[in-house]
């Protein structure tokens, strides 16, 4: 008999559940030895505290009423129940506070993406302002990485403001700018160009538009940013010599283009690579307005990997030898 | 990519359909060799030049899962699969037809079911693209999703419309059918998978520069 499981979720099974573990423990106790204690949080959530935090988190797709009639939801990401939770239960903490987690998040099904069930490792950086905070949390993900047998991995490191500046600083009308955010966020470059050549800007404005955000690469990208672009520039440039420090310069794409969809992302976002995976292993950045919203006014930094899909990546490393 | 000697850079799509033969030759204009593609109808890979062909409406699938680097598909395809997770960073001009609404000629059975019944029963192999158009002009739709000859359904009376790409109209001549409205223009796009933009950024660089120029 076959009993059907909802779509988007699947069992593990003994053999991949054993490498899924042995990978969840190299990661933990990467984590753990860095001073990012692991904490497990609710896996329902009361809908009005999230949707404190991003009103995404608010449209999220598993919902259910308590018996009091309340509205639960499964929670679609870590982050922001990291963010409950140091409100509530670290208010008058001496900060930076470090959090690991390794749990499943919920999310519909969207671009490129299957499944709604997802197991999520990554670590939170609360009260670590700018560039060394961001810079502490990429190198601990990539010697995470690199200890679970990962080579061929990158950093995408962007500016999640970046393009919005950019739209108000060279005074493209206010209503056009969230279409042009959408078209860049969905990676419709052909329609974000035409879009733009039909403002009438001037043409070095428009082509600053179109341009800026397909590049990509090593640090000589972080040149091509003046005028407008210089101040989220300057944020990447900085972090760039805090990566130095780190000696993980080299794993880093700066992509003046990248954006990630969830709307709390204040600065540095970043996204994780890998040849033997279509799609990203995982994400984050920087949020410094999102802590406030719960209460405690601190900056924070954070990054997720999809487990299951670092898993992928690590088969195919080994099977390359 | 050919590159003397070694194993091409990039993995390209290329779409077995109407785009075929003008993508072969914007391909060749750029350097790569694709006589063993034109040589051979049944092989798929071509790994000396880095080529992998399939059905067009494949293209999207096979980019977005990174097995090709970039594709080359036309807009009316990438327009049905929307949410496909992949970069359109080109717009390669040729391969031009456009996505219209079609009725039977000399009556008026769209107008009149939008009236009387509230709704409008339309055909076509781009259900979205047409459920899209209808509710964006604010007009309630049922569509019918048929794999075949789209112009068969209006003629036997089992819609008032059609939704379909037509090129010079010939077809929907034939069948009796005409334009009733233009939804877009659609012309081939070039497309890369997101992870291979950022790795093989230069390599895709390279191609979009080139593509452009020969445009």
């Amino acid at each position: 008999m076959i009993h059907p499981i909802p779509p988007g979720t699947r069992d593990v099974l003994p053999d991949e559940m054993r490498e899924l573990r042995a990978l969840s423990a190299r990661l933990r106790e990467m984590f753990e030895q860095a001073g990012y204690g692991e904490v497990r949080t609710p896996a329902l959530e009361y809908e009005d505290v999230l949707s404190r935090g991003d009103d995404r988190a608010a449209s999220a797709p598993y919902r259910l009423f308590d018996e009091h009639g309340r509205v639960l939801v499964l929670r679609s990401d870590m982050t922001i129940p990291i963010a409950r939770l140091v409100a509530s239960r670290y208010p008058d903490a001496e900060p930076p506070l470090r959090f690991s987690y390794f749990q499943h998040a919920y999310r519909a099904p969207e671009r490129g993406r299957t499944s709604t069930e997802f197991l999520q490792g990554g670590i939170e950086l609360i009260g670590a302002p700018g560039s060394a905070g961001d810079a502490e949390v990429l190198a601990l993900v990539a010697q995470g990485l690199e200890a679970i047998g990962l080579r061929r991995y990158r950093i995408g490191v962007g500016d999640g403001s970046l393009y919005r500046t950019l739209l108000a600083e060279l005074q493209v009308p206010e209503a056009e700018r969230d279409p042009l955010l959408r078209l860049l966020s969905e990676r419709r470059f052909v329609e974000l160009e035409s879009r733009v050549a039909r403002l009438n800007l001037d043409a070095d404005v428009s082509a600053t538009l179109a341009e800026l955000p397909r590049v990509r690469g090593g640090p000589e990208v972080l040149e091509r940013g003046s005028g407008p672009a210089a101040a989220a520039v300057a944020g990447l440039r900085e972090l760039h010599a805090e990566l130095e420090g780190h000696a993980i310069a080299d794993r880093v794409i700066f992509d003046l283009g990248l954006v990630r969809e969830l709307d709390y992302y204040t600065g540095a976002v970043f996204e994780v690579y890998d040849p033997a995976v279509g799609f990203a292993l995982g994400g984050g950045g920087r949020y410094d307005g999102l802590l406030a919203r719960f209460g405690r006014d601190l900056p924070a930094c954070g990054l997720a990997l999809d487990l299951q899909a670092v898993h992928t990546a690590q088969a195919e490393e080994e099977r390359l030898g | 990519m050919k590159e003397t000697g070694s194993v091409p850079l990039l993995t390209i799509a290329v779409p077995r359909g109407n785009l075929f033969g003008e993508t072969l030759d914007l391909l060749e204009s750029i350097g790569i060799d694709t006589a063993e593609v034109r040589a051979n109808d049944r092989k798929l890979l071509f790994e000396d030049a880095g080529i992998v062909t399939m059905r067009p409406s494949d293209v999207p699938t096979y980019v977005e899962h990174g097995a090709a680097d970039i594709g080359i598909v036309g807009k009316d395809v990438l327009a049905e699969q929307v949410d496909r997770d992949v970069y359109e960073l080109l717009d390669l001009g040729y391969g031009a037809c456009r996505m219209v609404v079609a009725a039977r000629e000399g009556d008026d059975t769209l107008a009149e079911s939008l009236r009387r019944l509230g709704r409008a029963r339309v055909a076509t192999k781009y259900p979205r693209t047409a459920a899209e158009y209808f509710a964006r002009t604010g007009r309630h739709a049922e569509i019918v999703e048929v794999k075949g000859s789209v112009e068969l359904a209006p003629l036997t009376g089992m819609v008032d419309a059609i939704v379909d790409l037509s090129d010079t109209g010939t077809t929907l001549r034939e069948n009796r059918l005409v334009e009733l409205e233009e939804i877009f223009t659609s012309t081939a796009r070039l497309i890369a998978n997101p992870v291979a933009h950022k790795l093989k950024a230069a390599a895709i660089d390279d191609i979009v520069a080139r593509l452009g120029e020969s445009r």
